[in-house]
């Protein structure tokens, strides 16, 4: 009993003893790899840690550390609140609204470029549309939203300068003071910077597909219709389902894109409609300082992403087979 | 005959599909094209209405005023200088860390994995984030602003460690030999032989920095303004006044043609050096797809 104790201790002395001696061993290593998880500490694991403030009522006029310490617990108080704030309700329908439309239009387009694509013949006609197809992610948003605010300006816009000339309108259409605009300028500038880059996968999808299928199909009598139908989309399905149950369950969460246009859209003329659940926190939180609350929206957001995501994930398993976990 | 029908209706399938390939490509240029000639249009020509094809009247005015406008280029040094500082710190910040998680020996080599793969899946947030980087760390207003909070992503270390375990062991052991410690070898053999990766991925991280204005906007304020955030106040300020705004002060040059100019300024080096390293941007665009 007591040798067994004290092999023991010696054993642990020696472990101890040995695992100092790998630290110092490694110690290079260390230095290149502890900076990364000290920044990593700092800047990903401390913000999540302060998502308890939602929780709480964070008071601005302690210091940092003694406000995120000190401020009163609040409970629910600041979810209920959102609850009962048109404002918020009528972002996050907003959110909703113009996910599902980015969803239904936005998703199938990669998938038809890509198609049609891989059915052009010439090589490198097609490395050309592929390469300036791919250009608009590389560009910012503000530029983007720039060119739209002069491509739809009541005074030498693009667009009212034709259908002034083609008399298609008797005075200029003031698109970017019009609500009922936003969700087509939203859907349209979406899909003009993001087709390319979302169809590089079903691009990738198709180039893996046995040429033997094709060539088997064409001694059956397929015409071109019927590689597309029977052979070219039954062998993207899986990648097709993976890719709609991210858009599904990345729907409603934190989107920087939809951030930035409706930002940079916004007018007072127009900001009932182009209010989202990220422009109403940023409101909330930094220009009203309202920390509290805007990180209670932010994480009641999140927890509906989890959900969305899971669901989409559920649904598909039972139907189709494909799953992401 | 029957083959002679399939055949013609395949050329018709063809000459449709180039027919709107080309619309796509027209689709896709113009906006950069459109916004070029009407920089390089006379700016009180431009007043009278849009150019389509070609300037109206050609000048250089926009430029000589743009390039001498101090505002202007003091936005454009910023954001030169954050995207070569920002994107070359990053990217051999991650790269040490990817090199350390990539050696089997490290200890605690699965819980720093661990410790970045959570960070692609959960964040804490806009507002956690500022509190912590402009009141806890008081990064605001400082040119670090840029910098710091950029410098790790955890997507970037992953593709990078995958890329150092095909390098082949047999090297390092002989730099080993010769007496070289984890420090030399990183810096003096890893970071040369991958250089192919190391390029996509500060490539990548340069178009974030150069397109970037959300930071700016935060902790920025107008000492630190890039040229993107320029734009964005620009637009803000002809919504807000189309006709009172529609001057600057010295009547030679129009807000809107200013306007023009800085977005070309603003898309110019993607768009130039777009074709020529395309290379680059393919892989890299093959990297992010394999993760999908």
């Amino acid at each position: 009993m007591n040798q067994a104790t004290a092999l023991d201790a010696i054993n642990k002395k020696k472990k101890k003893v040995s695992l100092r001696k790998t630290f110092w061993d490694q110690r290079y290593l260390m230095i290149l790899v502890l900076p990364v998880v000290l920044w990593m500490l700092i800047f990903n694991y401390i913000p999540m840690l302060g998502l308890v403030i939602s929780f709480k009522e964070y008071n601005p006029y302690l210091g940092p550390l003694e406000a995120f310490v000190k401020s009163p617990w609040v409970g629910l108080a600041n979810f209920r609140e959102a609850f009962t704030d048109k404002y918020f309700l009528s972002s996050l329908w907003n959110t909703i609204y113009y996910s599902i439309l980015n969803l239904v239009i936005g998703f199938p387009i990669p998938i038809i470029f890509a198609i049609l694509l891989n059915e052009i013949t010439r090589t490198r006609f097609k490395k050309f549309v592929q390469t300036v197809s791919y250009l608009p992610h590389f560009i910012s948003w503000v530029f983007v939203i720039s060119f739209i605010h002069e491509l739809l300006a009541v005074d030498n816009g693009l667009i009212n300068e034709i259908l002034l000339r083609l008399n298609l309108t008797e005075k200029a259409i003031p698109f970017l003071a019009t609500p009922s605009y936003v969700p087509s300028i939203m859907v349209v500038s979406q899909v003009w910077k993001t087709f390319g880059w979302n169809s590089i996968i079903y691009i990738a999808a198709i180039t893996n597909i046995d040429p033997t299928m094709y060539e088997a199909a064409i001694i059956d009598g397929a015409n071109r219709f019927d590689k597309i139908r029977y052979i070219t989309l039954p062998s993207i399905k899986p990648t097709i389902v993976i890719m709609l149950i991210f858009a599904i369950g990345g729907m409603i969460s934190p989107n920087f894109g939809l951030f930035e246009q409706m930002y940079l859209l916004s007018n007072s003329m127009i900001q009932d409609a182009t209010e989202i659940v990220d422009t109403y926190t940023y409101k909330m939180g930094i220009v009203l300082s309202r920390y509290s609350y805007a990180t209670a929206v932010g994480l009641f957001r999140s927890i509906v992403a989890v959900i969305l995501l899971t669901g989409a994930n559920f649904s598909s398993k039972k139907l189709t087979g494909e799953s992401l976990f | 005959m029957l083959k002679a029908r399939n055949l013609n209706r395949g050329s018709i399938f063809d000459i449709v599909n180039l027919i709107f390939m080309s619309f796509v490509i027209l689709l896709t240029l113009y906006p950069f094209y459109y916004v070029i000639i009407s920089s390089l249009n006379e700016p009180i020509d431009l007043l009278n209405g849009p150019v389509f094809f070609f300037p109206r009247k050609f000048s250089l005015a926009n430029y000589s005023y743009v390039l001498r406008d101090e505002r202007i280029l003091k936005a454009a040094f910023i954001t030169i200088s954050r995207t070569v500082v920002g994107s070359i710190s990053a990217v051999i910040f991650t790269a040490a860390f990817a090199y350390g998680v990539s050696k089997q020996r490290l200890l605690g080599r699965k819980f720093f994995i661990g410790m970045a793969l959570v960070t692609m899946y959960f964040s804490g947030g806009l507002i956690p984030s500022y509190l912590l980087i402009s009141h806890g760390l008081k990064l605001q207003g400082k040119f670090l602003v840029f910098i710091i909070p950029n410098l790790f992503s955890a997507f970037n270390a992953f593709v990078m460690m995958s890329f150092f375990r095909g390098i082949s062991p047999e090297i390092e052991e002989s730099a080993r030999i010769d007496g070289a410690n984890d420090l030399i070898i990183f810096f003096r053999l890893i970071l040369p032989v991958s250089m192919p990766i190391l390029a996509t991925i500060t490539l990548f991280n340069a178009v974030f920095h150069w397109n970037s204005w959300f930071d700016a906007l935060l902790y920025g304020g107008r000492k630190l303004e890039t040229l993107q955030q320029y734009l964005v106040k620009s637009i803000q300020s002809a919504n807000v006044n189309v006709k009172a705004s529609s001057f600057v002060s010295t009547l030679s040059v129009s807000s809107t043609s200013v306007r023009f100019t800085t977005m070309v300024i603003t898309a110019f080096p993607i768009v130039v050096a777009y074709p020529f390293l395309q290379r680059y941007f393919v892989k890299g665009i093959m990297i992010g797809s394999l993760k999908g």
